[in-house]
């Protein structure tokens, strides 16, 4: 134990405790615990640290299931799944980190059969798939039946399995720990991570070679998410304010299918069972906008067109203002057997019996194709010197966090639970090449806690005149009405100026409670403090880009423009002043082996 | 009968009644614990009011409502606000629920309510624990250290000798069957903290939480290690403490019947001792 602060140092004085690890992994999702079992697996002294217990990491709310080419349901081919994973990205995504992705996985999806995960089966006895949304054989001649699915809690199914293997592989956890920021010495090496224990208010400082951050999206930036409370991207935060960039931050995926009111997921496997979304007129309208898929064409598309069929006055309900998904037309066993989740979600939150009544939904904030650029071993890149592959030695990235980017403009519902084990691995195989096992470790640069400290204090102690609440609703507020599935320039205009603005009042910043111990009006000023950079930044670099691409749809910039446009934006938060400076890294035109061409770019229509 | 005292400094008093929010015409009232290590004061019992008028249909969107509006000191654990990771377990009139997923008014029905508890305050208020019998940590936020040693005790793995095969281990329908209504269990610990000889042993006896999960991995068509699993049960206590009270399936947020899989297990052992 140290006393930090003593020895004329600015930082308050609060009690630390040093710690010295091969691996540090902050966060215990899919991602983080795929990691976490495979660098204990490899020898490496490995810590796992996590805001909330494992199980309660929101990959456990992940319902549809997992993509792999395993070909039990009918035919099935790496490459299709990979054709449809670039189209699904509207070519933003990296087409040799696709390549890694699709190919490696059905035998993560093997793995996590082999540790007990509870798929469900095929009359063989083999998972059972089912059809989603972009999911195509052939290259988008028919349907695939590709997402391995535990009915419809798979993330659940996959999170409470991943943490039993980390539980055999007697894995260090520090549980409730919230993560601060990292330690980057100035050779721009990350050395460590500072956290704070929740249970006891201690400060806990981390050595390690390699620090790996699996801490999910920031879905909590907008008003209306399935995202759980959790998901504040702390860890893309820490990357902002280690000055290094996020990358492709104004691609957010919207739902089609979040229950009115409430947001609460729907899973798009109840449209791969067979149901459908219907308008005001009873109509099937996604028949119009997407002949060929219906209603599993991707995300961006579906959601697209239950907003326009709102704006034209077709929506359903008092207020015309949401959309119907019907599954009354399914036979109640299958609802039973395949879709029971979601049958009681729909009780509890909008009172629907599933097997007489449609659900009333509406596109909701889900997934942040954006994060912290990394390659397809989970190594943080940033763009120095001109070379954009420049990697940030002794950090990783993965699951949502990351941006590798296998996603580009927009995710393919069920890519992303194979997202997180597949480069789990990756990262684990990764460590156990590179990180030596039991290296000493120099020395942290003087001062290392300081900055983390600093911060902590000025809000524990933050007198000013708004509470933490309201700031965060109007974040909220401003990215869910100016940042949404349809955006304008003008609309941008005002959302950066309304979001300047609410970073501006960060400084008028008032906590009521200044204690130490599990104090949660601190941590959810910190989290709404790593959600306003991330925020300012998806609205700086959604205004940046005049194209529509994915997930990004400017009214004003209707169609994609590959010739100025196809490139990851990469954004840097100045954090005293708020201003964002955007570069660009090019998007990998090439594969990762000669088994498959580079997907030439085309019309996106399903 | 005998009389039971609670320690001095577990004895809970009246707290403070903060201000009910102005012009608000549809007010419910919240009582909730109160304690703070860091203060010394025994735990209290605090009342607000709560706008319905502004405020969500569950029992969490008031407590959201409350640390947001009212008192930013309030402390619990929540996150997914849909019934499936857990965290935001606690007694709520009586009665252990995720604050997520009981609605306000639902929670304040008759027949939701243990009889023990009879109703002293007239304003049909809404009363708030944190789960019982654990050590509190801060206000609704129990210790759950020792629930998670005993899940991690029954070793929550699937444990084969035989060579994994290439692909997936198959498994028919049927056998997949058998593990509906066991592995949804979401570690809430309703049930467990819900149990009289759970409370009585809880140092001893596994609880339903972790048996529920024992029986998981026993009826699991691809495990091969059942004996030792079952012989790991074998005691006094681990197992044999459940005396069928059956709280534990009154309470599970999400309808499992954590006794009938204690009962399937006590069955395993009679079998193969026969």
């Amino acid at each position: 134990m140290a006393a930090n602060g003593s020895n004329g140092s600015a930082a308050p004085a609060y009690t630390i405790i040093d710690h010295s690890f091969d691996v540090v992994i902050v966060g215990a999702g899919g991602a983080g615990l795929r990691a976490t079992v495979g660098c204990s697996q490899a020898g490496l002294r490995t810590a796992c640290i996590s805001k909330v217990f494992p199980t309660r990491s929101h990959t456990v709310a992940a319902q549809g299931g997992i993509s792999a080419s395993l070909g039990n349901m009918g035919p099935d081919d790496w490459r299709w799944h990979m054709y449809d994973t670039v189209k699904g990205s509207d070519w933003l995504g990296d087409q040799d980190a696709i390549e890694y992705l699709v190919r490696n996985a059905p035998a993560a999806v093997y793995e996590l059969e082999h540790w007990g995960v509870p798929f469900s089966r095929t009359e063989e006895g083999k998972i059972y798939q089912r059809p989603f949304g972009g999911m195509t054989t052939d290259y988008g001649k028919g349907t695939a039946q590709r997402t391995c699915a535990a009915a419809d809690r798979t993330g659940h199914a996959m999170l409470h399995t991943l943490y039993g293997q980390a539980v055999k592989n007697q894995t260090e956890f520090f549980i409730e720990y919230f993560a601060l920021d990292l330690i980057m010495d100035e050779d721009g090496r990350c050395r460590g991570v500072i956290a704070l224990d929740q249970a006891t208010g201690e400060i806990h400082r981390f050595r390690a070679s390699m620090v790996i951050l699996a801490t999910g999206g920031y879905g909590r930036a907008y008003f209306s998410a399935t995202s759980a409370h959790t998901c504040t991207g702390d860890g893309n935060a820490m990357v902002l304010r280690a000055g290094l960039p996020l990358q492709d931050m104004e691609f957010v995926q919207f739902h089609p299918t979040g229950i009115y009111g409430a947001g609460c997921l729907i899973t798009e496997g109840s449209r791969g069972e067979g149901g459908y979304l219907t308008n005001s007129e009873g109509e099937r309208f996604m028949e119009r906008y997407a002949p060929s898929a219906k209603d599993l064409a991707s995300r961006d598309v579906v959601s697209r067109s239950m907003t326009l069929e709102i704006r034209e006055g077709r929506g359903v309900g008092r207020e015309k203002d949401h959309i119907f998904l019907h599954l009354d037309h399914l036979d109640p066993k299958i609802l039973h057997e395949r879709l029971p989740g979601i049958s009681e979600s729909a009780r509890i939150f909008a009172g629907v019996d599933v097997t007489r009544e449609p659900i009333p939904v509406l596109p909701t904030v889900h997934y942040n194709m954006g994060g912290i650029p990394t390659n397809y071993h989970g190594e943080v890149l940033t763009l120095k010197n001109g070379n954009p592959d420049t990697v940030v030695p002794g950090l990783m990235a993965l699951g949502e966090a990351a941006c590798v980017s296998v996603h580009g403009a927009n995710r393919l519902g069920s890519n992303s639970l194979i997202d997180l084990v597949v480069f789990g691995r990756a990262a684990g195989l990764r460590c156990a090449e590179i990180v030596e096992k039991g290296a000493r470790q120099p020395e942290l640069p003087k001062g290392s806690a300081d900055k983390a400290l600093a911060r902590l204090d000025r809000f524990r102690h933050a007198d000013g005149g708004t509470p933490t609440a309201k700031l965060r609703d109007e974040m909220q507020r401003t990215m869910q009405n100016n940042c949404a599935v349809f955006r304008t320039g003008e609309v941008l205009e005002e959302g950066r100026g309304l979001i300047g603005k609410v970073f501006k009042n960060v400084a008028d910043i008032g906590i009521t409670d200044r204690s130490l111990i599990w104090n949660t009006d601190l941590l959810e000023t910190l989290e709404f403090d790593n959600l306003i950079g991330q925020a300012v930044v998806t609205m700086e670099s959604a205004a940046n880009r005049t194209e529509s691409r994915g997930a990004h749809a400017r009214e004003d910039y209707a169609d994609r423009n590959d010739k100025d446009w196809m490139k990851h934006t990469l954004s840097w938060l100045d954090e005293t002043s708020g201003k964002v400076s955007i570069d660009y890294r090019p998007v990998h035109a090439y594969t990762m082996s000669n088994e498959i061409q580079y997907i030439e770019p085309k019309a996106r229509v399903y | 009968m005998a009389q039971f005292t609670l320690p001095k400094n577990s004895q809970i008093s009246e707290g403070k009644t903060w201000p009910a929010p102005q012009g608000a015409k549809n007010l419910q009232v919240f009582r909730i614990y109160r304690w703070n290590p860091d203060d010394g004061q025994n735990p209290r019992i605090d009342t607000y009011h709560v706008d319905r008028d502004d405020c969500g249909p569950m029992v969490l969107d008031a407590l959201l409502w409350i640390k947001n509006k009212v008192d930013a000191t309030l402390v619990f654990r929540r996150s997914c606000r849909e019934g499936i990771c857990g965290s935001c377990a606690m007694n709520i009139e009586g009665q252990n629920a995720l604050a997520c997923t009981i609605g306000i008014d639902e929670c304040r029905k008759p027949d939701n309510a243990l009889p023990l508890l009879t109703r002293k305050d007239k304003d049909g208020a809404v009363r708030i624990y944190p789960l019982p019998h654990m050590p509190v940590i801060k206000d609704l936020v129990p210790d759950l250290t020792n629930f998670y040693a005993q899940h991690a005790s029954i070793e929550p793995w699937l444990q084969t000798e035989t060579l994994a095969p290439e692909k997936e281990w198959r498994q028919t329908p049927e056998d997949r069957t058998k593990l509906d209504g066991l592995y949804e269990c979401i570690l809430c610990a309703c049930c467990t903290t819900s149990c009289p000889s759970y409370w009585w042993n809880g140092d001893k006896f596994l609880g339903p939480a972790a048996l529920l999960q024992a029986y998981r991995w026993l009826i699991d068509s691809r495990d091969e290690n059942t004996g030792e699993r079952l012989d790991g049960l074998h005691d006094p206590f681990r197992l044999y403490r459940c005396h069928t009270i059956m709280n534990c399936a009154n309470t599970c947020p999400k309808n499992l019947n954590p006794a009938k899989a204690i009962a399937e297990i006590k069955k395993m052992m009679v079998e193969r001792a026969v």
